[in-house]
């Protein structure tokens, strides 16, 4: 255990000691004990930067499962460092902002923080790991403890419903993965990653690749809400503000983003990653963007944007991929797409964050976050509004903020795209610039929608819980923070730039490529990109100005259509049908279960004898047949009939007892007069008690009804009597080996001193079998002591 | 002899397939001696002196399904008496024998 791994864990050591806090500490805030741990994380990995700048990793190991090869091993490179940055860094902003946003009186704060360093813990624990099985242990726990934080108002219907649903989602994507990485490592037969890298070519011409690359992309996609998998988010906003803004924005969502940009080096060079990745991004991002104009809660327009903003950054580690085959890449021509995956990654945590936090103020002083309800705050909170018009400009793209200069890199990365000559990229790469500027304009339409509905227009105190008023100092420090990155990352992008960036995509592009120093420029020339995000705020401004004409363009599409309405009514149906399907054949009737086993029976011995070609009939074994065997066993099949034709049950049971009977002189006839004198007594018994029994049933005439005869009933016997018959005759037909018998014949005197061999056997040489075939018999006579004696007891009661 | 056994799995599975718990009942007897005299059957029916070493003979028959037969009735009887004032208790408690009315409210 190094000290990497001490910090990867210590938020779980120090959840078990939040409770302790929130009982005994009541006076305190339980926020201000937990928040000192992230803020030392952060620097901590602060102090990696040095280390990874220059390309060096670091790599820790401690064994886990020996036996299986298991390890945990964290590894640092550029892109952990970056992600771990932003979830401690965002992590503290985070906790300061939820101890002025949760009251300490009326909040479960013990669980709160517990769930929360849980859900810290475990995301260190995703970017940290190079071993995949520890990866998706930790990356199911960042499941587990976003279900438990959306549902933390867990009176509240929607928030279980949220969670569920978020729950369904993002495990069913993380079992995928768990196939994926299963197959990846029968296909390398490692559990590192950073060994799987130098194994491309071997996973590229496997068999299984294809498959891989699905499952795995299925829990990235998933975890990231990519279409069509994104309708868990806008659910996940039930969840309190603070793990809105962190959970839902800065980091869980990040995960697959991680993930692609991690297996990057192994899959990127297939076309088939590059086409799922772009297209699925670039969909998303249209998508994500026109869904969230009409949203008239904040939380639910911010829930969209992130989903869009996932599909641009997704897109654009697809498109990097794709430069991957490109020959004029080793010209040195620089993959702008990935870096501007990874900056517009960091920018969108801030910027984001900072909404989630202004949504969450909003919400707090105001009491509802509803658009229609809300209007002319600008003057009431003018820090809140600062801010606001910070992050959603920086959203939408504008200058002077950090989301200008990532989505001009974007604007860059798709225009590339189409010059790009392999796979058909020419003819339908085209579509990529054009669809991305469709959801960039209307992107800028909801940037507008959040900060001008929301703070400027009439203020309407009448429609308001409480009296608006500007939120506490601190509450407004960490928005403050984070605007304060995205003004300052523009004017100096440096800053970022050589200590973050050039390490993670170093990282994300395999290692033959030479990554070239980054130069983020906010002024780049007259050239294409810019005349883009001129048209961008041109159409925008016009849609915006026009957004009451066109509102109605969204009734068009039938509310039973959208993908929710798929996933409740694709819920609510699997509950019925298997609850049908179980009814169906879970009668309740024995009679029905039995039919079940008989034909099973049937069927399986009759396919293995067809299949297995295993009837054999031949005469060798037998022995001649004589006379009294014939007669007897005319006599037995006659009693048999005679009990299956009865019609009153004392000839059945009469009958049945012939069957004993002639069973006991077959024994006779066989040489086996132990068994002979046996079966005699225990027919006798035993004809008694169904006597017994019969004498205690009454009313006759009740009973004595035809039987039903039924044909499916008759098939089955017969199949069951032919099947037992067939093999009877297969198996006397060819014996293997010898009996052992022998041995008892040698030594039954020798040995154990006894003449009578079945006798010997039973008590001497297999004596155990008789040991437990009394205990058998004491156990029934007591059971039937106790069955008569428990109807006294009741009775006396009664 | 399998031809028997076969006959006597017939109409115990007919039996057990039956509305009535007694015939149920009935048919686990029959099925008992079916599997008994399958036993003996695939033990071989080869001619021979019985399993009793002062007989002097030149060949016994198999002793080791006989033993086996020996403990399975043994067995099979215990279990049919624990049925049967399971049965009788049963229809004292509940009313009836019928299976199909035996079901508990769901």
């Amino acid at each position: 255990m190094s000290l990497l791994h001490w910090a990867i864990l210590s938020p779980f050591i120090f959840a078990l000691f939040v409770p302790l806090f929130f009982k005994y500490l009541k006076n305190i805030h339980t926020g201000w004990f937990v928040l000192p741990l992230p803020i030392l994380l952060f620097f901590y990995f602060i102090s990696f930067i040095q280390e990874t700048m220059h390309g060096e990793t670091i790599k820790e190991s401690v064994a886990w499962i020996r036996s299986l090869n298991i390890s945990f091993t964290a590894h640092v490179d550029g892109l952990s460092l970056l992600f771990a940055l932003l979830i401690t860094g965002i992590g503290t902003l985070v906790i300061l902002y939820s101890i002025f946003y949760l009251n300490k009186q009326k909040e479960q704060l013990g669980s709160f923080y517990l769930f929360l360093m849980l859900f810290m813990g475990a995301m260190l624990g995703v970017v940290l790991s190079d071993n995949i099985i520890v990866l998706y242990t930790f990356w199911e726990l960042t499941s587990l403890s976003s279900f438990l934080l959306i549902g933390y108002w867990n009176n509240r219907e929607k928030s279980r419903y949220g969670a569920q649903k978020s729950l369904l989602i993002t495990v069913f994507g993380g079992l995928s993965m768990l196939g994926g990485f299963i197959l990846l490592y029968l296909i390398t037969g490692t559990f590192s990653i950073q060994e799987m890298m130098n194994q491309t070519n071997q996973i590229l011409n496997h068999e299984l690749f294809i498959p891989t690359m699905i499952l795995i992309l299925l829990g990235a996609f998933t975890k990231s809400a990519q279409f069509p998998f994104y309708i868990w988010l806008p659910d996940a906003m039930e969840a309190p503000t603070p793990i809105s803004a962190y959970l839902h924005s800065a980091t869980m969502v990040k995960a697959g983003l991680y993930l692609v940009a991690r297996l990057s080096p192994i899959f990127a060079f297939s076309s088939t990653w590059f086409w799922i990745v772009s297209s699925v991004g670039i969909f998303t991002l249209l998508w994500g963007s026109i869904n969230a104009v009409k949203q008239t809660d904040l939380k639910a327009i911010l829930a969209f944007s992130t989903v869009s903003q996932l599909g641009m950054i997704m897109s654009l580690l697809g498109v990097g991929a794709a430069s991957l085959h490109l020959e004029s890449l080793s010209d040195g021509i620089y993959p702008v797409a990935t870096t501007a995956a990874i900056f517009h990654l960091f920018n969108h945590a801030t910027f984001k964050g900072s909404l989630f936090m202004v949504a969450g103020i909003v919400d707090h002083e105001t009491g509802t976050r509803d658009i229609r309800r809300l209007g002319g705050l600008m003057t009431v909170m003018p820090i809140t509004f600062t801010i606001a018009v910070i992050g959603s400009f920086s959203m939408a793209g504008l200058p002077p903020f950090n989301g200008f200069l990532s989505k001009e890199m974007f604007f860059t990365g798709m225009v590339e795209l189409t010059h790009m000559d392999f796979s058909n990229v020419q003819t339908w790469g085209i579509l990529f610039p054009i669809i991305a500027w469709i959801g960039s304009i209307f992107t800028f339409v909801y940037c507008m929608i959040f900060v001008f509905k929301t703070f400027t227009g009439p203020y309407k105190p009448d429609q308001l819980k409480k009296q608006a008023h500007e939120a506490p100092i601190g509450m407004l420090i960490s928005p403050i923070i984070l605007a304060s990155f995205v003004v300052i990352v523009f004017f100096y992008p440096d800053l970022i730039s050589h200590t973050i960036l050039e390490p993670t995509v170093a990282a994300i592009l395999p290692a033959q490529y030479i990554v070239e120093e980054i130069h983020i420029k906010p002024w780049h020339g007259f050239n294409i990109e810019l005349f883009m995000t001129i048209g961008v705020v041109i159409s925008g401004v016009l849609l915006y100005k026009l957004w009451p004409k066109w509102q109605a363009i969204y009734n068009i599409m039938p509310n039973k259509l959208t993908l929710n309405k798929g996933y409740d009514h694709a819920l609510a149906s699997l509950e019925k049908n298997s609850s049908n399907l179980t009814k169906l054949y879970m009668t309740g009737f024995i009679r029905d279960y039995l039919i079940y086993i008989f034909s099973f029976f049937i069927l399986i011995l009759g396919a293995t004898m067809v299949i297995k070609d295993g009837f054999v009939f031949n005469t060798e074994n037998i022995t001649s047949i004589r006379l009294y065997e014939v007669i007897l066993a005319l006599v037995m099949v006659a009693g048999t009939i005679t009990t299956v034709l009865s019609r009153s049950r004392l000839t059945a049971i009469i009958a049945l007892s012939s069957v004993g009977y002639s069973l006991s002189l077959f024994f006779v006839l066989f040489r086996a007069p132990d068994l002979a004198l046996t079966q005699l007594i225990i027919e006798t018994v035993s004809v008694a008690l169904f006597l017994l029994a019969f004498y205690h049933l009454p009313e006759l005439t009740k009973h004595e009804r035809k039987l039903h005869f039924r044909f499916v009933h008759i098939l089955i016997s017969f199949g069951v009597g032919i099947m037992v018959t067939l093999i009877a005759i297969s198996a006397n037909s060819q014996r293997v080996g010898q009996s052992i018998s022998k041995y008892y014949e040698d030594f039954s005197y020798k040995l154990a001193g006894g003449k009578n061999m079945v006798n010997v056997i039973l008590v001497d040489f297999r004596g155990f079998d008789t040991l437990f075939e009394i205990t058998v018999l004491g156990i029934a006579s007591l059971a039937i002591y106790s069955m008569i004696k428990l109807k006294v007891a009741k009775e006396g009661e009664s | 002899m399998s031809v028997v056994v076969g006959i006597l799995f017939m109409a115990a599975t007919y039996l057990i397939l039956s509305r009535s718990l007694l015939r149920i009942i009935i048919g686990t007897g029959l099925l008992s001696h079916g599997a008994h005299l399958l036993i003996l059957t695939m033990g071989g029916l080869k001619q021979g002196a019985a399993p009793l070493l002062s007989e002097k003979a030149g060949s016994y028959v198999d002793p080791l399904p006989q033993a086996l037969i020996l403990t399975a009735i043994v067995i099979s009887f215990g279990v049919t008496s624990f049925f049967l004032v399971l049965a009788y208790r049963s229809y004292q408690e509940l009313g009836t024998d019928d299976m199909h009315r035996l079901r508990g409210n769901d």
